[in-house]
């Protein structure tokens, strides 16, 4: 389980994070959405202890990020936005290192090596070195690096960013096996879809402010099932009709270019802070 | 003690994959001062009973295990600015003080490393001195002292190019000025004072003393050692600033 409560961060005279709190049950797969710099990123380096939050609290399964930073550390598994595996290492070396860092016999690293680079399909890849590796070969590795010692929650801090629409949906059904594990995933993204295929919950976040939290189902509801984009004075008007006939009725009641599709969280999102996500 | 371990590895098996470059590039710039300083300028000037090329292998040792033992400051910022594996070591349930020994070891070992090159290096152009226990004691303390240093400063900066100045700035001048070409005591009094100030001439007075088999002067050992002490303290409270 993973709780905060008013957690703020400030980089000198920016205020990355505004007092969020957020609570996420044991199991869940929970995504944070927003914009570029709307501080998921931070969020995820207070509570992995790559940053240090200005106030607030936050705990990992009940371990203080902070004061019980090493049991906090044992209960999580972090696969950064940055590919941060050693280049110089092959595949194999770069898991036994982390195996190592937290204090993995050898016997148990080897068989655990073994069954992950199966898990991630890149069981051939072990002696390669990484340099070697297309970016969703890395990014696959880095997942498989974030499981090796079993953690109970895992951070995905945006894992799919740069990669090309065929790798996206591959790890997103391995996001979802590692999910069906039993793990508790924290998934950082601005790709809309992304939080809508995979989420139980989503919080939408913009300049370090939570602006809601509910299932993409409920909040995509909450503006209703159809959206009509029609171009109007240069720009683009959305609105929203709870069926579709009702929809078609305003299209022949008006005069117009329009285009009719199923809401998404990309309106909910403009409907609460008039930007998009993708930035 | 695993996490300290595992750091320690993770540079030796680096070291390991870079043999032969790491091998060449420790090996060039005392390759280079011994044929310019020891076989040109050098070449039938005495110090004191020993020929200059005597005089010059232990300043060489000083100095390439300073430069050594301080070049693990550029692999931390590698690993922190261009590949960010420091974020996988930040995220690790180890304690601050396992990194630190970790990388202080390597850049210990990097030290003795060049160092067992040097004298190799020097045998092959017939200069062969006592490698004693106070002559190795003295490469490791010298090299405890700028890895702690190094990996301290680069917990401090912000980019690969800061920590370039600070080797322009401090380390380059230290090499020259530390008692590894000249003997400090022949200097003006005042430059003597400013040039005790340099934890290198206390190494190169310790190591060169060892090579001679003079019996050891334990001053600059102890201070040595406590110079290293004060730089790993510093350099375990700075990995915490390192931190966002």
């Amino acid at each position: 389980m993973i709780r905060f409560e008013n957690l703020r961060k400030r980089y000198k005279q920016v205020e990355a994070l505004k007092g969020v709190s957020l609570q996420v049950g044991e199991g869940e797969l929970f995504s944070y959405l927003g914009p570029n710099g709307s501080g998921k990123t931070t969020t995820i380096k207070i509570l992995t202890g790559l940053a240090v939050p200005s106030a607030g609290d936050a705990w990992l399964h009940g371990f203080h990020v902070e004061k019980e930073s090493l049991q906090a550390k044992r209960q999580c598994g972090l696969v950064s936005q940055n590919i941060n595996l050693d280049n110089e290492l092959t595949v194999g070396e770069n898991l036994h290192l982390h195996g190592k860092l937290f204090q993995m016999p050898r016997k148990e690293r080897v068989q655990r090596i073994c069954e992950l680079l199966e898990y991630v399909e890149i069981a051939d890849r072990m002696d390669s070195p990484v340099k070697s590796l297309s970016g969703g070969m890395k990014k696959r590795v880095m997942i498989a690096r974030a499981l090796m010692h079993s953690p109970r929650i895992l951070f995905l801090d945006e894992p799919t960013t740069g990669l090309d629409p065929a790798i996206r949906r591959r790890i997103w059904s391995l996001v979802k096996s590692i999910q069906r594990s039993g793990a508790t995933i924290f998934l950082t993204t601005h790709y809309i879809e992304e939080a809508e295929f995979l989420a139980d919950r989503v919080a939408f976040l913009n300049e370090g402010t939570i602006v809601t939290l509910d299932t993409p189902q409920n909040l995509m509801e909450g503006l209703g099932t159809w959206a009509l984009d029609r171009v109007a004075d240069g720009g683009m008007e959305t609105l929203f009709f709870r069926d579709r006939e009702e929809a078609n009725r305003h299209i022949a009641a008006h005069e117009g270019s329009f285009s009719l599709r199923h809401v998404n969280l990309e309106d909910v999102f403009i409907s609460l802070t008039g930007k998009k996500v993708m930035t | 003690m695993r996490g300290m371990l595992a750091i320690y590895q993770r540079e030796l098996l680096i070291l390991r994959k870079r043999f032969f470059r790491q091998l060449a590039s420790m090996s060039v710039s005392p390759l280079l001062y011994l044929l310019a300083f020891g076989f040109g300028m050098g070449q039938g000037v005495r110090v004191g009973v020993h020929s200059y090329l005597e005089f010059l292998i232990p300043g060489l040792v000083a100095m390439n295990s300073m430069m050594q033992a301080f070049a693990i400051a550029s692999e931390i910022n590698i690993a922190r600015f261009y590949w960010h594996i420091f974020e996988e070591f930040q995220a690790a349930p180890i304690r601050n003080i396992s990194y630190v020994t970790g990388e202080v070891l390597a850049g210990i070992t990097r030290a003795l490393f060049s160092t067992a090159l040097i004298l190799l290096i020097a045998a092959l152009s017939g200069v062969v001195v006592s490698y004693n226990f106070y002559f190795w004691f003295a490469v490791a303390l010298n090299g405890f002292v700028f890895a702690s240093l190094a990996v301290g400063l680069a917990m401090l900066v912000k980019s690969h190019s800061d920590q370039a100045l600070l080797t322009n700035f401090f380390i380059t001048p230290m090499a020259f000025l530390g008692g590894t070409f000249f003997p400090v005591d022949t200097m003006p009094v005042w430059v003597q004072h400013i040039l005790h100030f340099l934890p290198l001439t206390h190494a190169s007075k310790a190591i060169r003393a060892a090579a001679f088999g003079y019996p050891p002067d334990f001053s600059s050992y102890l201070l040595l050692a406590l110079l290293g002490a004060v730089f790993f303290v510093l350099a375990f409270h700075w990995v915490n600033r390192a931190r966002e």
